[in-house]
């Protein structure tokens, strides 16, 4: 369980999140949506540990995540797979060396990591562009490398921060799809988007943001601004 | 060991597909490692110029016209036994006639004028060297002793202290300046290389971010950068070998006549490995230590 309680971020005493609290179930689909500069970002940064709350707490299974120690930290964030908005991908490593990259760092072994990248990379259709660099791919590719990064290693939770604004109409349902297969088989899914056909369409919990104050929160909720 | 094989796998692809960065890092490390080579090679011109140096100097006993050679020969034995003394040559009265003659070969009236003489007029000596030249005076006031005033006639130190002296001091001013001068470069160099490798992990920040983000532990970051690390080492310390042998073959020549007895090409092809290892550990303790200083900081994500 994911709580975030009373929780302030501020940048140069400018509100990026204002007094927010929400509270995410183990397994759930929840959207976040709000205009750009609303806060999304930052709200999936604070729970990443990213970024530190400037007031408020923010815990993952009961544990303040911001008190994690630097030992620790590693662990806590294998366990999130994060599909970043600008996608962070290791310049100097290949699309299949990105998504290993993923399982290396928590020790799994050549064999697993033999079967498992080739297998992610036909799931997001990149088994063609497995070599190449991240400059030598478009940005929907890029995207879909990182997509792939986050899902490859099976973590507890996946945090989606706008995974389909580079995509075209038919990657981004495929993409939804594999969520919210992901998500029925019990992962925890953290969808920050401003597509008002997505949040539509899959109908689960959406919490709106806008000027970082939470300004609705409903189950099966539409995209309203 | 799979992550330790991950890591050393991982230093050498970044160092290979960074290529530019590494070239440039590279180049830079081995401009400093260059200055290390220079100080080494400057400390052997300044050891010829200083070996010539004292062995100019020395001072001379003389003894009295007929004394016994057992009585000089004992007499060189106890200056043997001082710790200063380096070297004691005796010259018998013979042979100082005879370099005497040798050197006025080609001066008609001085060598009828000995010719005339029935006895030989020079006196037997001992030139004694000593370790340190301000250790003269110690060497001096000993053969001063009364047992031996019977037989010494003069001691050649007064005359020449002058001299000496300023060529004791022109000694020590050159070990001096030499000392400064190796450490301002080394430090220059140290701060140079230094400063090179923090500029290199500065471009490479982001990807330290992401690394961290995605779940890696600070040595799975940090290790891929000391195995680069060390081969920026490794390849600037071959490079700066390379680079200097032609430079000393070419030079050497020139150096061996303003520094007479240093041969700068000999002691290089002599040296050639330890040189290098000196290079290479240099280079590779800087550039080892240089990137987990700077790393620091990016880890902290
Ligand atoms: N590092 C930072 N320094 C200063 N201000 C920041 C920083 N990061 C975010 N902000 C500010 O915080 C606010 C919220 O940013 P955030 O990235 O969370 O928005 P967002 O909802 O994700 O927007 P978008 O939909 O465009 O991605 C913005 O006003 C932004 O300018
Ligand atoms: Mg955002």
């Amino acid at each position: 369980m994911i709580t975030f309680e009373n929780v302030s971020k501020f940048y140069n005493a400018h509100p990026a999140l204002d007094d927010v609290s929400l509270t995410i179930a183990q397994g759930e689909f929840i959207s976040i949506v709000g205009q750009s500069g609303a806060g999304k970002s930052t709200l999936l940064k604070l729970l990443l540990a990213e970024e530190k709350a400037s007031e408020g707490k923010v815990t993952l299974d009961g544990k303040d995540v911001a008190a994690i120690s630097q030992r620790e930290l590693p662990f806590f964030r294998r366990r999130i797979g994060t599909i970043f908005q600008d996608f962070k991908l290791l310049t100097q490593k290949t699309a299949y060396e990105n998504i290993a990259f993923a399982m290396e760092v928590s020790g799994r072994s050549k064999k697993e990591i033999q079967e498992d990248v080739p297998q992610i990379l036909q799931l997001v259709g990149l088994e063609q562009k497995a070599h190449q660099f991240p400059r030598q791919l478009s940005g929907g590719e890029q995207q879909r490398v990182a997509i792939a990064r986050a899902l490859v290693h099976q973590p507890d939770i996946i945090i989606a921060d706008e995974p389909t604004g580079n995509l075209d109409p038919l990657n981004t349902w495929d993409v939804i799809r594999l969520l919210t297969k992901i998500n029925e088989l019990g992962t925890t899914i953290i969808l920050a988007t401003h597509d008002r056909e997505i949040i539509n369409t899959i109908n689960k919990r959406v919490v709106s943001l806008d000027k970082g104050k939470v300004i609705r929160d409903e189950q099966g909720g539409r995209y309203i601004l | 060991m799979l992550t330790v094989r991950r890591i050393i796998k991982a230093g050498f692809q970044d160092f290979w597909r960074n290529g530019w960065l590494s070239a440039a890092t590279v180049s830079v490390m081995a401009l400093a490692l260059s200055m290390v080579m220079g100080l080494l090679l400057l400390s052997v011109l300044t050891e010829a110029l200083i070996t010539n140096l004292e062995n100019k100097i020395d001072v001379a006993v003389y003894f009295n016209p007929g004394t016994e050679e057992t009585d000089v020969l004992k007499i060189k034995n106890d200056l043997f036994s001082l710790p200063e003394v380096k070297n004691v040559a005796y010259v018998s009265e013979e042979d100082a006639l005879a370099r005497f003659k040798e050197r006025h070969k080609d001066d008609p009236i001085i060598s009828q004028a000995l010719d005339e003489l029935d006895v030989n007029p020079l006196e037997a000596s001992l030139n004694i060297k000593v370790k340190d030249t301000a250790q003269f005076p110690a060497v001096v006031s000993f053969l001063e002793r009364s047992e031996y005033q019977a037989i010494v006639s003069k001691v050649n130190y007064y005359e020449n202290k002058d001299v000496i002296m300023r060529l004791t001091a022109a000694i020590s001013a050159i070990r001096k300046g030499g000392a400064a001068l190796s450490i301002i470069l080394g430090v220059i160099a140290g701060l140079v290389a230094f400063n090179t490798i923090r500029i290199t992990i500065y471009t490479l920040k982001d990807e330290i971010g992401i690394m961290k983000l995605v779940g890696a532990t600070n040595w799975f970051v940090r290790g891929p950068f000391l195995i680069a690390g060390a081969l920026y080492g490794v390849v600037a310390s071959l490079v700066t070998m390379f680079v200097f042998y032609p430079l000393v073959f070419a030079l050497s020549p020139a150096m061996s006549r303003f520094f007479p007895g240093a041969d700068l090409l000999v002691y290089f092809q002599h040296n050639f490995l330890a040189l290098w290892l000196i290079l290479l550990s240099v280079g590779v303790v800087l550039s080892v230590a240089g990137s987990v200083i700077a790393i620091g900081k990016y880890l902290k994500i």
